[in-house]
């Protein structure tokens, strides 16, 4: 296996009875990157997590994480890794101190050098006032921050992380991802899935699952530029009756409202766009058309819906 | 088995346990509230109590009176016994219910008009002392009675001479109560775990699934043995009931049924999706616990196929060890078949919850 290479996985695949979850699926997670799934719900991120992690067997494809082969050797590897699940997982029941403690314990680290980890992760994540209160009575920014110092308590080399800003407020989203870069630049891999387009930004290298299909992946500026020219801003002052027309054209995946300009996404570029003024004259409609920067949120839509733009018209 | 994991998981549970007030409320309320309940008499007749005979007289007549005392319906002879004092051995160790002591001086005793037979009753069960007392007044109608008068038949109870049933009841709660809160406990509180999300990040860890279910079970194990402690004192209290035994025999028996009852919890807990499910499951066992383990109907009444689904639970055999050890005291020793089963019983569930209990989601 490369040296370079956390997790490297092959054709893997999950099904659960009839339904397909994760459909080989090929993955390779650079060491001490922050790497991110993004995708809808239902689109088998959780899934294809808990394989990584060894907490699922893959009815197909072959899974190495940090040169364990998965899932024969999970045993090994949970040593080395961390994990946040999607829900807060910790005990509610239990202080925030006392998670720590057993969290600690069960990770196998000796009682000293314990006291002075939890001290240290309690200090780092800002619960010096809140040791004793008990996990359940926080809000969800804290819970997300006490299930982040849980899940390094071990300072494991890789991280994976299921959702864990979808229930927390913009500003600690903000905080959270400032832990986690910390984190990378100490040399941990994160792997972590979102359904933030904010958050996949900041990704140092990211995948599009859809419906269990691997549709793209690459750092965000690869993935932009690889649709650059598709994305088209177009003024009109009856931006919904220019949207019903443009949908109607051929090679047109998607068009959005923002204020009075449609962003549209379109499958191939630059020649379209006489295309589509020649039909807004034709139907009557003032419109300005201009090439617009893609971001990722054009990157998700064409590499999602691309494939089956019929779905559009619903 | 790392003993560092093992004890974070039990002081985890002593942790959540403490903050948890309904549990905490079970534990007292339910030995003290069933108690209370439980303080009334419930008789019923009996057939086919277990008897051994010593026929010291060996005449006729002798021989014709055992018959009859068979043909009642109420006796079966399962053993053959020399002397009184054999009898007693038996009756101590549970072998029988019954003794029939008839004396070798039967005959002349039968026509001066004394009390001419002499049975012995198993009083820690005053259902079947019940049933014996009725022998006295058998119908014995053979033929020979025409010449010489019926003989006179004593009843002598054993353990509880006064009959006085929360003696018999209070020794077969002990068991009620650790059949139903052991098992709820254990089965809800892994569901409960599995429910809250927290099993997920358990079993990321490096966690082993008997450390898991060991650290989990003893924690229940120790309140166990508070709520016996707490029955003993009631009883010795309210209803001045004895330990005739050794009271170490008794927690040993305790022990054992704890044991077996939470064992019984976590291969609940392995099957049961949900906390709901997990208190269905735990009344599907409890309820053929009280009604068949001779606690509430006695045992010797039941049909046999009935009486092999009751050999199953760990309630019938605990019965049979503590009425055994407090009311007749008996040595936990003596009774080894009862230890035996619920030893099996034990070791057949925890190795089949470990198996059962999966590190994985799938």
């Amino acid at each position: 296996m490369n040296e370079q290479l956390a997790i490297r996985a092959r054709g893997l695949t999950k099904r659960f009875k009839d339904l397909v979850a994760v459909d080989h699926v090929d993955l390779s997670v650079p060491k001490a990157n922050v790497y991110g799934f993004l995708g809808p719900n239902g689109s088998g991120k959780t899934t294809t997590i808990r394989m990584l992690c060894g907490l699922m067997t893959p009815t197909e494809g072959e899974i190495e994480v940090l040169g364990l082969q998965l899932p024969k050797e999970a045993e090994a590897l949970r040593r080395r890794i961390g994990y946040m699940t999607q829900k807060f997982s910790l005990f509610e029941d239990l202080s925030v101190r006392e998670n720590l403690e057993f969290l600690a314990a069960v990770q196998d680290i000796p009682r000293a050098k314990a006291r002075t980890r939890i001290d240290e992760l309690i200090e780092r994540y800002h619960f010096q006032d809140r040791q004793k209160q008990l996990a359940g009575t926080m809000s969800g920014g804290q819970k997300q921050r006490l299930a982040l110092a849980g899940a390094v308590i071990h300072s494991p080399e890789l991280l994976f992380l299921d959702e864990p800003t979808s229930a927390v407020d913009p500003e600690s989203r903000r905080d959270f991802w400032e832990k986690l870069f910390e984190l990378a630049d100490a040399g941990t891999t994160i792997l972590v899935s979102t359904h933030y387009m904010d958050e996949a930004e900041r990704c140092h290298r990211l995948a599009i699952l859809d419906r269990g299909v691997l549709v793209a992946d690459g750092s965000p500026a690869e993935l932009t530029g690889a649709i650059a020219g598709r994305t088209l801003a177009v003024h009109s002052n009856t931006p919904r009756r220019a949207r019903r027309a443009l949908m109607e054209v051929p090679g047109v995946i998607s068009a959005a409202q923002v204020g009075n300009t449609l962003r549209v996404l379109t499958s191939e570029n630059g020649g379209i766009i006489d295309r589509l003024s020649k039909v807004l004259t034709d139907a009557g409609l003032h419109g300005e058309i201009a090439l617009a920067e893609p971001n990722l949120e054009d990157v998700f839509v064409s590499a999602t819906r691309g494939k089956q733009p019929e779905q559009e018209a619903a | 088995m790392s003993f560092r994991r093992l004890g974070a998981i039990m002081l985890k549970e002593l942790r959540q346990m403490r903050r948890d007030r309904i549990t905490l409320a079970m534990i007292v309320g339910i030995p003290v509230m069933q108690l209370v309940l439980f303080g009334y008499a419930i008789n019923f007749t009996l057939r086919d109590l277990d008897t051994a005979v010593a026929d010291q007289a060996g005449t006729a007549g002798s021989r014709a009176l055992v018959m009859d005392l068979q043909n009642t319906g109420v006796l079966r002879p399962v053993r053959d016994a020399s002397s009184p004092q054999e009898l007693m051995t038996m009756l101590r160790r549970g072998e029988i219910s019954v003794g029939v002591v008839v004396p070798p001086d039967f005959e002349r005793r039968r026509v001066d008009g004394r009390e001419a037979v002499q049975i012995l009753v198993d009083g820690s069960d005053t259902a079947v002392q019940g049933a014996a007392a009725q022998l006295a007044q058998a119908p014995l109608d053979s033929a020979q009675y025409k010449k010489a008068p019926p003989p006179q038949i004593s009843v002598v109870g054993f353990y509880n001479p006064e009959r006085r049933s929360a003696i018999n009841i209070v020794p077969g709660l002990i068991g009620i109560i650790l059949t139903m809160t052991m098992v709820m406990f254990t089965a809800v509180s892994l569901v409960r775990e599995r429910e809250r999300g927290n099993m997920e990040l358990l079993i990321a860890t490096p966690v082993s699934s008997s450390e898991l279910m060991i650290g989990k079970v003893l924690p229940f194990a120790a309140i166990g043995l508070i709520q016996t402690t707490l029955v003993l004192l009631l009883g010795a209290w309210l209803f001045e009931v004895p330990v005739r035994g050794a009271l170490f025999d008794v927690y040993i028996a305790a022990v054992l049924l704890i044991l077996a009852n939470l064992t019984l919890g976590l291969m609940i807990s392995t099957k049961a999706q949900s906390q709901f499910q997990a208190m269905q499951m735990t009344f599907f066992v409890f309820l053929p616990s009280i009604l068949l383990s001779g606690f509430m109907f006695p045992f010797a009444g039941m049909p046999k196929i009935i009486q092999w689904v009751a050999e199953v639970l760990p309630l019938t055999h605990f019965l049979r060890l503590i009425r055994g050890i407090m009311l007749r005291g008996a040595s936990i020793a003596e009774l080894w078949p009862e230890v035996l089963a619920l030893v099996a019983f034990t070791t057949v569930m925890m190795t089949a919850a470990i198996l059962r209990f999966r590190k994985r989601l799938d």
